[in-house]
């Protein structure tokens, strides 16, 4: 029955794409204001932490994602501090990030007893609507068979695609991280605008990082994003920062990384270390056509260029 | 009525160097005011002042009689100033609507592209100026460009226009009708303040003149009771009147650079970039290439330099056939360049002086042993050359970008002519630079014939070649069309060959 195979590899796209989606929607925030945060990956986990410890805890993975959104959002603003103010190198700031959000996160999860890694969380995020929903013909599973996040990153992606375009201060986000000297003499604040979407790329990657524990994996372990916060910075070039294309190519991503389950579904058996790789082959592969097609780039022209008003 | 701006004793040190001291300078409501200076004169910091992008170091302004002290441009806007920078304030990636509007706290929190263009639309209409709002900036002429900055200043509610060096990349056509526009603001009660350093623009436009000298006000009068002369003589000083260079006397010597039918073809759809040149350059001697630019100048020097292969035809350096031979090779024969493009091609900017100086001699046993640097000869070497061909703003420890445009011109000069090359070829060598700087760079050119140089200059200043040069080519469409000495031509005789007319 491949309809039902179908409709089952895209459900599971969905989610293993909502992480990266969240990260991504919010990496194009950081990203247009001209700052380059590659350390996704590490806030990432960050979120992923936080918001399992407080949810044991708590019992509440509500709890736990705000916790989760609110330390992620403050870990960022290292590179805030470092990136904007003190203008150092995004490269080397966001790579150390994610290295030292590893090493804290493992630090965490080590700590208590019993410690984080050996606990179990009952309470994870659970379907909005009733079972009995979930089998209507394609809409059932496609669209009302999801948790509350899942949901919330749609809303998140149809607000950044608006602010971004259809807002005054979207506008003026745009105009920070394309040319912040000419925003700067229209009277922007320029280290406001980039701290404040640093943060709110912080935060949306930390609401990744916490989805991976309080629903895809209902479980933490150590550097458990394994590479989604490093696509998810991919994805947002791939999507030429713009969020609506972001969350097709997330969704893409999901697929075709959970293409050894549908395959085993269909009864196939191909090596899962091939399959791993997939992803990556294909990324390449598309980001090669769209910026070949592309005709005016959406690539924020100061992208990773600090902003020093006195320099001559 | 107060005057608009009036600054006393104002004064701006960058790195303890003064670049502006106790000027009082003093805008009337309603004036186009021209503020005349040679570059680094202190006339862009004096403006950048006043539109709040630096502090003064010491110093006060009043604005329109109230104490002023903006500390941002965008403080210096809420009062009223607003500035037209050399390269303006737009975005590029945006379009004109969403340009003119950034910042404007009366747009919507919501808003839509048309919304936003109809917005637009309606502040051009209010100021009698035209952009097509929908647009993106980076598709705009440079004078359109400029139009779309003026608007997003007066919708910003500018009351005192600043405009530095506006016309530097405006065709005149487009300068004529920046100067109507001006006129008209300036008629409607707006302050404008002309940043500019030339001569003709302040007679044409302006009704005041300030006229800056080393960060000084050495004068402030009326446009009328001025003569061209007289602000020449200010801007300059009494030391070094234009045109006051020697032609030394000087003799003919042997064939230094000699070309045989060069062409190249690089598309054989097209036409040849050089079809067939052939010319020469003896010891002694400046040779001015004049032409239309486009017209295969630039491809000329690049393949004498070697940065351009030959299709065809012989190179030839003092007998030896140089054609196949490399960039590195040349100079070590003898050839000294001094490109067209010379903040991307002649130097690095990014680096210190001792580095620049050092680009070409690199290799040289004076400079280095093996793979390490001399760095101490390197650095006398370098402080002879700031000496000698007068650099001036050289900081230790500073990249050259901090030079002004002249200053980096003579450094390019200082270096290709401290290797005592046979053959100098020059291309544009005094483009964008005032009126001092130029005929400074003239003068060492001359200088140097005069000690046995070949000189081969590349100018689309038709006076400057006329003026120089012992022998005048014309390129029309990559051929040589005329090749004569220069006291045998003038300038309407050249021009009918540089437009083709024979």
């Amino acid at each position: 029955m491949n309809d039902w195979v179908l409709i089952q590899s895209l459900v599971v796209a969905v989610s293993t794409g909502t992480p990266v989606v969240l990260a991504g929607s919010g990496a194009i925030l950081t990203q247009r204001s001209g700052v380059l945060d590659l350390g996704v990956e590490g806030t990432m986990l960050i979120g992923a932490v936080t918001g399992f410890w407080v949810t044991t805890a708590t019992d509440s993975p509500f709890a736990g994602l705000v916790v989760a959104v609110l330390a992620a959002a403050v870990f960022s603003m290292i590179q805030g501090v470092l990136a904007v103010s003190l203008r150092a190198n995004q490269v080397v700031v966001g790579v150390a990030l994610v290295i030292f959000g590893s090493g804290l996160s493992s630090f965490i999860g080590s700590q208590g007893d019993p410690p984080l890694a050996r606990r179990f969380s009952g309470a994870i995020f659970t379907p909005v609507y009733p079972e009995s929903v979930h089998d209507w013909p394609a809409v059932g599973p496609l669209l009302l068979s999801h948790d509350p996040v899942v949901y919330m990153s749609w809303a998140f992606v149809a607000v950044v695609q608006w602010y971004v375009f259809r807002t005054r201060t979207g506008m003026h986000l745009r105009a920070v991280g394309h040319d912040p000297a000419s925003a700067d003499a229209a009277g922007l604040r320029v280290s406001g605008m980039r701290y404040l979407h640093v943060a709110l790329g912080g935060a949306a990657a930390g609401a990744g990082g916490g989805y991976l524990t309080l629903r895809l994996f209902s479980d933490w372990f150590d550097d458990m994003t394994a590479g989604m916060g490093w696509i998810a910075v991919i994805l947002v070039i791939l999507a030429s920062w713009r969020s609506l294309r972001l969350l097709v190519a997330a969704y893409a991503f999901g697929a075709i990384s959970s293409l050894g389950f549908t395959l085993q579904l269909l009864g196939w058996n191909i090596p899962t270390e091939l399959l791993a790789i997939l992803p990556f082959l294909v990324v390449y592969l598309v980001m090669v056509f769209v910026s070949a097609a592309e005709r005016r780039s959406q690539m924020p022209a100061a992208l990773a260029e600090p902003y020093f008003r006195e320099s001559r | 009525m107060e005057p608009a701006v009036r600054t006393r004793g104002l004064s701006k040190d960058f790195f303890g160097q003064s670049v502006l001291e106790d000027v009082d300078f003093d805008l009337r409501w309603g004036e186009i005011h021209a503020l005349l200076g040679e570059n680094g004169a202190g006339k862009s910091t004096l403006c950048s002042i006043l539109a709040g992008l630096y502090h003064p170091t010491r110093g006060e302004m009043m604005l329109a009689g109230a104490p002023y002290s903006p500390h941002s441009p965008h403080a210096a806007l809420e009062a009223g100033v607003g500035m037209v920078y050399q390269h303006f304030r737009l975005v590029e990636q945006m379009t004109v609507a969403e340009n003119i509007l950034l910042g404007n706290p009366d747009v919507p929190v919501r808003m839509t592209a048309s919304g936003l263009a109809d917005r637009a639309r309606e502040v051009m209409d209010r100021h009698g100026l035209w952009i097509e709002p929908t647009r993106y900036v980076a598709d705009l002429a440079v004078g359109e460009k400029q139009q779309a900055e003026i608007i997003r200043l007066l919708n910003r509610g500018v009351k005192v226009l600043i405009l530095d060096e506006p016309t530097a990349v405006l065709t005149p056509r487009e300068a004529e009708a920046l100067f109507a526009t001006l006129r008209n603001l300036a008629d409607q009660g707006q302050g404008v303040i002309l940043v500019t350093h030339k001569l003709r623009e302040v007679q044409q436009s302006a009704d005041t003149v300030t006229v800056l000298r080393s960060g000084k006000k050495v004068a402030h009068q009326g446009v009328e009771d001025t003569t061209t002369h007289d602000l020449a003589r200010l801007m300059i000083g009494d030391d070094l009147a234009p045109g006051s260079g020697v032609d030394a006397s000087h003799t003919t010597g042997d064939k230094l650079l000699e070309l045989h039918s060069v062409s190249v073809v690089s598309d054989a759809a097209t036409r040849p970039e050089l079809d067939d040149v052939s010319l020469t350059v003896r010891a002694g001697q400046i040779v001015g290439v004049a032409g239309v630019s486009g017209n295969g100048q630039r491809e000329l020097a690049e393949v004498i330099t070697g940065l351009r292969t030959t299709t065809s035809g012989t190179i030839r350096l003092r007998g030896e056939d140089i054609s196949s031979q490399t960039i590195g090779s040349r100079i070590n024969k003898g050839m000294g360049f001094v490109p067209e493009d010379r903040l991307t091609r002649g130097l690095v900017l990014g680096l210190e002086i001792e580095d620049n100086v050092l680009l070409r001699s690199q290799r040289d046993r004076e400079f280095s042993i093996g793979p390490f640097l001399r760095l101490s000869a390197i650095r006398q070497w370098a402080r002879r050359l700031i000496d000698r061909f007068d650099i001036r703003g050289v900081r230790k420890g500073l990249p050259i970008s901090v030079l002004s445009g002249g200053n980096l011109q003579r450094l390019i000069l200082a270096r290709e002519l401290s290797r005592q090359p046979a053959l100098l070829v020059a291309s544009e060598p005094t483009r964008g630079l005032d009126v001092g700087a130029a005929e400074a760079v003239r003068t060492t050119l001359k200088t140097e014939r005069g000690r046995g140089v070949g000189i081969l200059l590349f100018s689309g200043d038709l006076e400057e070649v006329l003026g120089i040069s012992d022998e005048v080519v014309v390129m029309y469409e990559g051929r040589i069309v005329a090749s004569r000495p220069a006291s045998e031509v003038d300038v309407a005789q050249v021009g009918r060959w540089m437009a083709g007319v024979t």
